[in-house]
């Protein structure tokens, strides 16, 4: 498949903005420019472009939401909080390629009436922080952001707010509090951000990735670019492989590659030629699969009815040298350092379940520990206001459910 | 308080959100460097400039893990030991850094070279294991690595 998301990474320079207008950049927004509004949001309709944060809601739709309300103004966030572990995709667009992102977010603030962007950044992105601002300054320069950009009289700036740690922050509403300045805890929804956003606002949140693949929507225009990926579920995608793989790394694919080809004809198969025994298909919140439930196809319409999600599109691999029990301790320990304190369940359960994890692996398990395990999870999960106290209960629940004899084992020998 | 450049400086944030509180996370950030850490002083002094109650800006410094409440060492070693990277061991990487630089996991070593924090996922996971000293990427550690790498930083 030919790159778009990726396209002309390879070279050293990639994130001037001479280097991307000469690959043809900005292509896209001067053609948008030459379009209406409702134009552009028909096209990305069109193009059948799903969120790929995580949930793949619809971004036309999604769009067409904030436009309709009646309120003003109305602002734009890029999510480049990517935290989820085993997620490193938005990275090479952010460092490689910033002018893609900002070409990407002018012309959704042109769609959406938006004179104001924000890149809320991961604080652990530094390198990401100098290269954005960087390329904003650039863009500025050269009139694709400003008061008049490219002398079309149309206004649009752009502001990278840089997070400071918190995981969190990656779900959107928490994310727009944290953009307020105060601690990240999700908000209750309706109102949705789309509605009732930033300071008040209808908000439009997209993903980096989501916002990358706008220009190339309008250069070659809606219909065309449905036809890569799967039918329901178009485009391409960038998945990260991780863990006990030969080659590691970020794959630019069409989206509905399968698992099995992502890990064996892309990733190069298991590290050192073993055995693979699990993998977390879209980060460690989406269901873990076992080495017999690869075949499936890697987008968000395949992904329920194999029993996980797409997630964020990252691929841990997990080999049979691994303990599972290791892992499920080491991912419980991240929701409980992550979970904000908002819902009781998922603040006490987290932590919670990270002990009994924590014993179990160190050998000091008891009986009914993993009845426990499951008690617990049982009562994270659906009660909570986000999904953060799902994903912890999920993970355990799926170790449980693929895994028990490790744990088992674990406890019998304690 | 704030030198003048300092106040400047966050006056030119504030003017790009609608509201002040969004200058308080970037601000907490200028006031770490400015002070080293956020000590009392320095959330007293965000909360005049911001004209915002200390309480706001105690509770947004103390909810996000990478401000820092107590004083650092003159670099700052963060290892990621989330899954992508402990399935290629990092965590006996963490051991190994803690030994050799005598430096325990939200510690700092007597000598005030390093403080070292364990990090959840950095977003590095395809070149794992890896680490950020200060500001600096690091990644594909080994031990032997680890040594050539903070040998720099002194």
């Amino acid at each position: 498949m030919e790159k778009i998301l990726l396209k002309n990474t390879d070279t050293g320079n990639s994130a001037d903005i001479n280097e991307y207008v000469k690959a043809g950049g900005y292509r896209g927004l001067s053609k948008a420019l030459g379009l209406q509004p409702g134009d552009i949001v028909d096209e990305v309709k069109k193009s059948g472009l799903r969120g790929r944060g995580g949930a793949g809601f619809p971004t036309g739709m999604k769009w067409s939401f904030a436009i309709a309300d009646p309120k003003s103004p109305k602002y734009l966030v890029c999510n480049a909080d990517e935290g989820e572990p085993g997620t490193f995709k938005d990275r090479p667009i952010l460092e490689k390629n910033p002018h893609l992102l900002i070409e990407g977010m002018v012309i959704s603030a042109y769609a959406l009436g938006s004179e104001r962007g924000y890149i809320y950044l991961r604080g652990e992105y530094p390198r990401a922080k100098e290269i954005l601002d960087r390329a904003i300054d650039e863009a500025r320069e050269k009139n694709f952001l400003g008061d008049n950009i490219t002398g079309k009289g149309i206004k649009f700036d752009l502001t990278v707010y840089q997070g400071a740690g918190a995981y969190i922050c990656g779900e959107e509403t928490t994310l727009l509090e944290s953009l307020e300045g105060k601690r990240g805890l999700p908000r209750n929804r309706p109102p949705f951000p789309v509605n009732t956003g930033a300071w008040g606002k209808p908000t439009i949140v997209n993903n980096v990735e989501t916002l990358s693949n706008v220009p190339s929507i309008i250069e070659r225009g809606g219909e065309a670019y449905s036809k890569i990926g799967s039918k329901f579920c178009p485009g391409p995608k960038l998945f990260s492989v991780s863990g006990r793989v030969e080659k590691p790394g970020v794959y630019e694919l069409p989206m509905g590659t399968s698992l099995r080809d992502i890990i064996y004809a892309h990733a190069g198969g298991i590290k050192g030629g073993k055995k693979l025994k699990a993998v977390f298909p879209g980060g460690v919140s989406t269901p873990l699969l076992t080495a017999d439930s690869i075949d499936c196809a890697m987008d968000f319409v395949s992904m329920p009815k194999a029993g996980s999600m797409l997630g964020s599109g990252a691929v841990i691999v997990m080999d049979e040298s691994v303990c599972m029990v290791r892992v499920a301790y080491r991912t419980l320990k991240f929701f409980e350092h992550e979970s904000c304190g908002k819902c009781v369940p998922c603040r006490e359960g987290t932590e919670w379940l990270r002990k009994i994890l924590e014993r179990v692996e160190g050998g000091r398990g008891r009986n009914g520990d993993i009845e426990l395990l499951s008690d617990v999870a049982e009562n994270i999960s659906g009660k909570t206001f986000c999904p953060l106290g799902d994903a912890a209960a999920g993970v355990v629940a799926g170790m449980l459910k693929n895994f028990r004899n490790e744990f088992e084992e674990h406890i019998k020998n304690a | 308080m704030f030198n003048d450049t300092v106040l400047k400086e966050i006056d030119d944030i504030r003017a790009r959100y609608p509201e002040r509180r969004s200058a308080l996370l970037p601000s907490l950030y200028i006031a770490q460097k400015e002070f080293g850490h956020l000590s009392s002083e320095a959330l007293l002094c965000v909360a005049k400039t911001l004209n915002l109650p200390e309480a706001d800006v105690r509770g947004a410094a103390s909810f996000y893990s990478m401000y820092r409440h107590k004083p650092l060492g003159r670099h700052l070693i963060q290892l990621c030991t989330n899954v992508s990277c402990m399935l290629l061991g990092s965590e006996k990487l963490a051991d190994f850094i803690s030994e050799k630089f005598r430096v325990e996991p939200g510690g700092t070593s007597a000598d005030g070279r390093f403080s070292f924090v364990i990090m959840e996922c950095i977003g590095a996971c395809g070149t794992a294991p890896a680490m950020l000293v200060d500001t600096d990427f690091y990644d594909n550690l080994s031990e032997e690595g680890i040594v050539e790498i903070l040998e720099k930083y002194k």
